[in-house]
């Protein structure tokens, strides 16, 4: 007998109540809300008290007491936080730390089911049959559902809708979601799953990324932009952009090349993909999810369960980190069907296996770069073509290829240039975003370049970036004009005046050398390395996309106020910055923040591109102004405004020449330099990152320590790059999906850091303000691959470094 | 089968499918989500608890191995509303962002504080090297150990 089968009736049964979800409504509590007195219970709060099963025994007694329902008509708690420019408290920071705050993982609902996804095993496979019969007759099982099953659009995607909700007659790339299945048990649903009966024919997977546009055409529908490069109608190309500048062909006294690889990162976010979807009964859903964007989750759902958008209300559930991972759906819409098919709630929870081909990745780039200087070190012209392999679906390709050929010649003046990039499609996992994207790839290729080029001319490597640095009134590549702030000379100067920890003696604590408590050396062999990089990037939407955030301000008869945002706080903090804003504005302390859902207000665009601070400053303080405004205007009484605030216009590079067509293809940037000391283990390929010293120019720094903690935090992510964080693909298939086989960098690999923040108000945005989450990322790896040439004297062209390569094997 | 454990310091049972981990039986049936649900693996930390005092991942053990045990969760950490000093230390340092991480790193910290009253940076820095964190870069995370000791001590 079936053992799961035997215990079915008592421990598979329904959990006890926490999270009463009010149909319908949502929550009204923010997450955190419940953590201290005269709030609404969060979800996570009330776990396991009250409504226990008859004869369940289950949840500590002393947690009873606590029992709540998250009721429509909870008051929002107000939080503790200042005004900008201060160093304040996170708003979620108590429940946090008291494991009260309720992520998209924790949220629970009475009669609720475990949803379970079926994937592909095969990266490139035609489905010749599918039977999920057996699967139906599981026991627990409550729904079984296939592509048939999706009764509106098939597809969806974040710019070009290619991707299926579910299979239909092929898979492209290893993990591609096939049926789903909801039922009692988690246990239940897995076993289900493995029930379900697939026949394959596989087909021969295009994974050179080289070779991709030899074809065969993995999307015969045609669905890719294949705009930009004149009359190129070439396969599997999702975009192609070739920017042309002065004369690509001119000559300087001195060239280097180089080519350059960097490999697929993985966002490796904490928490990991899922929600809740709860049927509203009256045909409508409500789904509580982690993402990086609630409303357009929402036109993505509604789109494929066939409901129009106001039937479906998405809720920002707690968000264990996301990086761009979370900017494609996941367990959305798959929760979402089989909640209104079951009229019952579904949870999904992926497992961080799953997690692995969840999402999408950083795009693997292979770098051809030229570039071209006078004797006296003037750049004269920068050739380079990059090649993005996007894999299976779009995802947002376009505009990584978009960042990788706007900023590939880096923060230089550059009078001349062929600059071209191309993303194409492969069977290999699905890449998109991830911090800094575009971005990360060509700073690691331009960097190298520069250090080359220094050595080819015997100058600094430091003085032959500030001889070339950009600066308002230059004109980037594309004919932009610099019209904003960009200090690049300024963060140059600062980050190499930063002073490294002197060398350390020896013998020391293995800890303190490379290979670590492995206790590899003593010391003998190890080389110790200075690097440096500088790299910018673009911060908000780029490229003529309608970029608006929307914020809703009531004034309320008690002085106090109440903001409405569906900002996605990820982590980064903006829930803190949309109330800064707001006391600042509103001059006063009482100020609450109502939850994130697209229940109650418009579309705040994603927390993404660096753009959500700059963003969601102007919405909030437009709402607060003009609420201030009719208040006056009406003699007092309570209001209630929504605005939405734009940035400046910008428009799409031209598809021939890659040169902009309007004033601006990017309305601001931010810039950053770093100085990495290394020591490597020349004999063993082994090393230890010792100390990071970065500067980076932010606008205006609305809470310094929240900006320092961007700046640590996407160190890290780039170190890990540099050093080991790499998914490993054989014929398309994931090799290494755990957190033993993918490497993070721990507490032990990450090194001090020093950062310099520099102040240079931009302008065109409120307050002066930057984004400021993606540039750290976007120059660490450049700069630590920096430094591991400087201690080995080898070329090291790839990222992240092997240690065979290191130890010159 | 039904199993019968002490979770922060108050009696507890559930029944549990014999395949479960004392991390779903947390999260799940016993009404204690705050222990994180990161790997399930074993590699992350984010669902560290103390089980009979020893730090120990709750997903590689099973709910049936703390049959008869006592477990502390994070959520037992602060008693009569008041916040463990490495808690208030993680708000205090700024040492948390998304927080996903934060339950296992509190955890992992309080057991390193009670083993360790004064710990150096290597100390430090090893004790907390199998909570993995994505956001922070460890940085704020080490302050925030160090200032819990402070308190501690001061």
């Amino acid at each position: 007998m079936n053992r799961l089968e035997a215990v079915t009736k008592d421990s598979l049964r329904p959990p006890p109540a926490r999270a009463r979800i009010t149909a319908g409504g949502g929550w009204t509590s923010p997450p955190w809300a419940g953590s201290a007195s005269g709030g609404a219970a969060a979800p996570c709060a009330e776990a396991g008290a009250g409504a226990l099963p008859e004869g369940g025994g289950e949840g500590p007694a002393g947690a009873a007491s606590t029992a709540a329902e998250v009721s429509t008509t909870a008051a929002p708690r107000r939080l503790e936080v200042g005004r900008i420019g201060e160093a304040v408290p996170r708003a979620d920071g108590v429940p946090k730390v008291k494991g009260e705050f309720a992520y998209s993982s924790d949220l629970v609902a009475p009669g609720m089911l475990w949803g379970h996804t079926v994937r592909s095993p095969h990266a490139h496979a035609r489905i010749v049959e599918l039977d999920v019969s057996e699967a139906v007759a599981m026991p627990g099982v409550h729904a079984v559902l296939t592509h048939e099953d999706v009764p509106g659009a098939k597809t969806y995607g974040l710019e070009i809708p290619d991707q299926p909700v579910l299979a239909i007659d092929r898979v492209r790339y290893f993990g591609e979601p096939v049926a789903l299945v909801a039922a009692e048990h988690p246990e239940q649903a897995r076993r289900a799953a493995e029930k379900v009966r697939v026949r394959y024919e596989p087909l021969e997977p295009v994974v050179d990324v080289e070779r991709a546009t030899e074809g065969p055409e993995l999307h015969p529908e045609g669905h890719a932009l294949r705009r930009g490069f004149g009359s190129a109608e070439l396969p599997n190309v999702v975009r192609r952009i070739v920017i042309v500048h002065g004369d690509p062909e001119a000559e300087g006294d001195v060239s280097v090349s180089g080519v350059y690889e960097t490999g697929l990162q993985d966002q490796a976010f904490l928490g990991p993909e899922s929600g809740l979807a709860v049927p509203d009964g009256e045909g409508g859903v409500d789904v509580y999810v982690a993402t990086q964007w609630l409303h357009i989750d929402r036109a993505q759902i509604a789109s494929c369960v066939g409901l129009e958008p106001e039937r479906v209300r998405v809720h920002l559930a707690g968000v264990g980190g996301a990086f761009g991972g979370r900017e494609d759906v996941s367990m959305q819409i798959h929760g979402a069907l089989l909640a209104l098919r079951t009229n019952r709630p579904v949870k999904i929870v992926y497992s961080r296996e799953e997690s692995f081909t969840g999402h999408v990745h950083r795009h693997p780039s292979r770098i051809w770069a030229e570039h071209r200087a006078t004797r006296e070190g003037k750049l004269v012209c920068v050739r380079m073509r990059v090649l993005l392999d996007g894999g299976a679906y779009a995802s947002s390709s376009t505009a990584v290829c978009s960042n990788a050929a706007s900023f590939a010649c880096g923060p230089y003046n550059v009078p001349n240039a062929r600059v071209e990039a191309t993303a194409v499609y492969t069977n290999n996992p699905p890449c998109g975003a991830m911090r800094g994207f575009g971005a990360v790839q060509t700073c690691f290729a331009a960097e190298a370049q520069m250090d080359r080029l220094a050595a080819a001319l015997g100058i600094d490597p430091v003085e032959l970036r500030l001889l070339n640095a950009l600066a308002p009134g230059d004109t980037l590549p594309t004919g932009q004009r610099i019209d904003g702030s960009l200090p690049v000379a300024e963060v140059i100067r600062r980050a190499a005046a930063l002073e490294p920890p002197p060398p350390e003696e020896l013998p020391r604590d293995p800890l303190r050398l490379p290979g670590g408590a492995g206790n590899t050396t003593r010391g003998e062999g190890v080389r110790r390395g200075v690097g440096f990089a500088a790299g910018f990037k673009n911060l908000c939407f780029s490229e003529g996309f309608d970029d608006s955030c929307a914020a809703r301000v009531r004034l309320l008869s008690d002085g106090s106020a109440e903001v409405h945002c569906a900002a996605a706080e990820v982590g980064q903090g903006v829930s803190n910055v949309i109330l800064q804003v707001a006391r600042t504005e509103l001059g006063i302390d009482d100020v609450r923040l109502a939850p994130h859902t697209t229940a109650t207000v418009g579309s705040a665009g994603s927390t993404s591109a660096s753009r959500q601070t700059m963003m969601v400053s102007g919405a909030v303080r437009e709402a607060c102004r003009a609420a201030l405004a009719e208040r006056e205007a009406r003699g007092g009484g309570e209001v209630d405004v929504e605005r939405v605030y734009r940035h400046a216009p910008t428009s799409p590079l031209d598809p021939v020449t890659g040169r902009v067509t309007g004033e601006r293809a990017h309305v601001a940037f931010g810039a950053c330099a770093m100085k990495v000391v290394a020591e490597v283990d020349v004999e063993l390929g082994l090393t230890r990152v010792v100390w990071v010293g970065a500067a980076q120019e932010v606008g205006r720094a609305l809470d310094p320590r929240a900006v320092e903690g961007q700046v640590e935090g996407g160190i890290a992510q780039g170190l890990g790059l540099a050093l080991m964080e790499e998914i490993q693909t054989r014929d398309g298939l994931i090799a290494n999906a755990s957190f033993t086989d993918y490497l993070i960098p721990t507490a032990l690999d990450m090194p001090p850091v020093e950062t310099v923040l520099i102040e240079d108000p931009e302008p065109s945005s409120p307050y002066g303000v930057k984004g400021v989450g993606e540039p750290p990322a976007v120059v660490s790896t450049a700069a630590a691959v920096a430094a591991l040439r400087a201690a080995t004297g080898r070329e090291l062209p790839r990222a992240p470094v092997r240690l065979d390569e290191l130890a010159g094997l | 089968m039904r199993i019968a454990l002490r979770v922060n310091g108050v009696e507890a049972e559930a029944d549990c499918w014999e395949g479960e981990s004392l991390l779903f039986a947390l999260r799940e049936k016993l009404g204690y989500p705050g222990s994180k649900n990161a790997c399930e693996q074993g590699e992350c930390g984010s669902c560290s608890v103390l089980l009979d005092g020893v730090l120990v991942c709750a997903c590689l053990v099973l709910a049936a191995q703390a049959d008869g045990h006592e477990v502390t969760t994070v959520e037992g950490l602060a008693s009569d509303g008041e916040l463990h000093p490495v808690q208030r230390a993680f708000v205090d340092a700024g040492a948390v962002q998304c927080g996903f991480c934060t339950p296992g790193l509190v955890v992992a910290a309080a057991d390193l504080l009670e083993r360790s009253s004064d710990p150096s940076d290597d100390e430090i820095r090893e004790a907390l090297s199998g909570n993995l964190c994505r956001c922070t870069g460890y940085a704020k995370i080490l302050d925030a150990v160090r200032l819990a000791a402070q308190d501690r001590s001061g």
